[in-house]
């Protein structure tokens, strides 16, 4: 009974929790004996957690001696614990807002873009921001009112507490009690087989995650933000207006173990991981037109 | 052994009541019947229509396999020729072992959008009853074969004896003397249709509300807890625990009534 995607996302948070406790109990207990065992802890953000999990696996098996030590709590708490130094280095699904810009110093890893998908027989070919928002919050709910069939609309909606949604509802400044959906779904994978099951539904899923299925041959497409086509490119080089950073935030310079950890994870070592992951790695020329501390937000 | 299995079942019970306890605190009991929806972030923790979805998809997939699956072990032990008989258990046992995330996949792909061309959208309370009556078929259809191989041999000679005819006979004398053991099976079956996540949570639609017919979509609580777990945090986390608790106390309930139902009589 338990879902080839979710169990493996539902146990990851715990467990982190738990080797942490574990590896911090470890090394008080071995002290100053064990020199060589150079640890480092990252918190924050749910939806960068397991993406910087699976970097930190690597990066261990690359570096042994080093433990890295992840753990979520959200975005808020990735802040507060690297301001306090709780944490060598916080994770945040987001840009640094200008006010930040003074205490920390941010790296971006990824990007994250969610892309609008419709059956690949349905007609319609975009859809406004403000249809969008009228179709969500069920004022509208035939296609024929934007230029499509005459069907009733199957608004999908992601689940409560996922990334995807909070961004989705964040850029059409909508509160989910106002959504009126007719499916809700967890993953991208049950978001894409719904729409492609359905010539009638509207959902919207990682782009990655989009464009690898539609590559399989899913019947899906995706549609336009704001007159920007929706591909890993646009959310690459930031015109796709409904896309985030993924950040690593430190308070100070980092060096040591931490800027070395930092350049991996903004290497092309880790974009097979990035990818896997539905995310876009954030691409070997961008990052060198960008100075090193890629602070700014978009 | 029997020792260690309920310690560790109370330890889990335990430990689902303490995780479920801050959310209890410090939202109280009556929010979780009584909020506008479940919109944990905003602060809102309505947990009725999960459990009335929860119920309606158990007891729906219970009476529809209740039939077909007492048909099929009637139709194995009294009517096919041995050779079929036989085949015709194995398949059922093929049934049994296909995981639910199977079931799931083929109800995604097949049945939700089979039942979205007769009535828009297609996942639904009926999706979910089909694809779990599917589920616990198996189940009813194999306890109530093995309960009639146990009724004594003498009771069939007696019927066949007297002049019942077959129908007479499975319906008048084999169901009666079965009874205990068609019930356990029963059970059983409510029970898996009531955990099960995986297959629900890929078919019903996932929508949190009381649903107004057959064809709207519906969210389990089992569905809830898989859905919303993995990035839950603090009383959202906490109240997803709660679900789990209701879930256990609708478990526990049913197991009860069971044991007032059939416990005293023992399979003749």
């Amino acid at each position: 009974m338990t879902h080839p995607f979710q169990s493996f996302s539902i146990l990851v948070p715990q467990r982190n929790l738990l080797l942490g406790v574990g590896f911090s109990l470890m090394l008080t207990a071995c002290g100053p004996s064990s020199s060589t065992g150079q640890k480092l802890t990252l918190t924050g953000s749910s939806t960068v957690a397991p993406l910087i999990g699976e970097i930190a696996k690597r990066y261990e098996a690359e570096h042994p001696g080093v433990r890295i030590d992840v753990q979520t709590g959200g975005s808020s708490r990735g802040l507060a614990d690297a301001s306090q130094g709780l944490a060598d280095i916080g994770m945040i699904s987001r840009g640094l807002k200008a006010e930040e810009e003074g205490e920390f110093q941010g790296f971006v890893i990824a990007k994250d873009g969610i892309g609008l998908i419709v059956h690949a027989d349905n007609p319609v070919e975009a859809i406004s921001d403000r249809q969008v928002v009228e179709i969500y919050k069920g004022e509208v709910d035939a296609w024929q009112a934007i230029g499509g069939t005459d069907a009733p609309i199957t608004v999908v909606n992601k689940a409560e507490g996922r990334s995807t949604l909070e961004l989705f509802l964040k850029y059409f400044e909508l509160e989910n009690s106002e959504v009126q959906a007719d499916v809700v779904i967890g993953d991208n994978q049950q978001g894409i087989k719904t729409v492609a099951g359905n010539p009638d539904a509207l959902g919207y899923v990682s782009i990655g995650a989009a464009e690898y299925d539609i590559a399989q041959g899913s019947p899906i497409k995706l549609l336009p933000v704001d007159s920007v086509a929706a591909t890993t490119e646009t959310v690459q080089d930031g015109s796709f207006p409904l896309s985030r950073p993924l950040t690593l935030v430190v308070t100070e310079p980092p060096t040591g173990l931490t800027q070395d950890f930092i350049n991996f994870a903004q290497s092309e070592q880790v974009h097979d991981i990035v990818r896997a992951q539905n995310f876009v790695p954030v691409s070997g020329s961008l990052a060198r037109v960008q100075p090193e501390p890629a602070t700014t937000a978009n | 052994m029997a020792a260690i299995a309920a310690t560790l079942l109370l330890w889990i019970a335990c430990f689902v009541v303490a995780e479920a306890w801050p959310a209890i605190a410090q939202v109280g009991i009556n929010s979780f019947v009584a909020d506008a929806s479940w919109n944990p972030t905003e602060g809102l923790y309505n947990l009725w229509p999960m459990l009335v979805g929860t119920l309606l998809v158990s007891l729906g997939a219970v009476s529809l396999a209740i039939p077909f699956g007492l048909g099929s072990a009637v139709f194995c032990q009294f009517y096919a020729p041995p050779l079929i008989a036989n085949l015709y258990r194995r398949l059922i046992e093929l049934l049994a072992g296909i995981p639910s995330v199977v079931y799931g996949f083929w109800g995604l792909v097949t049945l939700v959008p089979l039942i979205g061309r007769l009535h828009p959208p297609g996942p639904s309370l009926l999706a979910g009853i089909i694809i779990l009556a599917l589920m616990i078929l198996p189940t009813i259809a194999l306890t109530a074969d093995a309960s009639f191989e146990q009724v004594p041999p003498s009771y069939r000679q007696g019927t066949e004896a007297l002049g019942f005819s077959r129908w007479g006979t499975v319906w008048r004398v084999m169901v009666p003397a079965a009874r205990s053991g068609l019930g356990t099976g029963v059970v059983l079956a409510t029970g898996r249709a009531l955990g099960e996540t995986m297959a629900v949570l890929m078919v019903c639609g996932n929508v949190v509300q009381v649903p107004d017919s057959l064809f709207a979509p519906v969210r389990t609580l089992t569905a809830n807890i898989a859905l919303e777990m993995a990035y839950a945090l603090d009383l959202h986390r906490s109240a997803l625990f709660v679900s789990g608790v209701v879930l256990l106390a609708l478990v526990a309930g049913l197991i009860a009534a069971a044991e007032v139902l059939f416990g005293r009589e023992g399979v003749p």
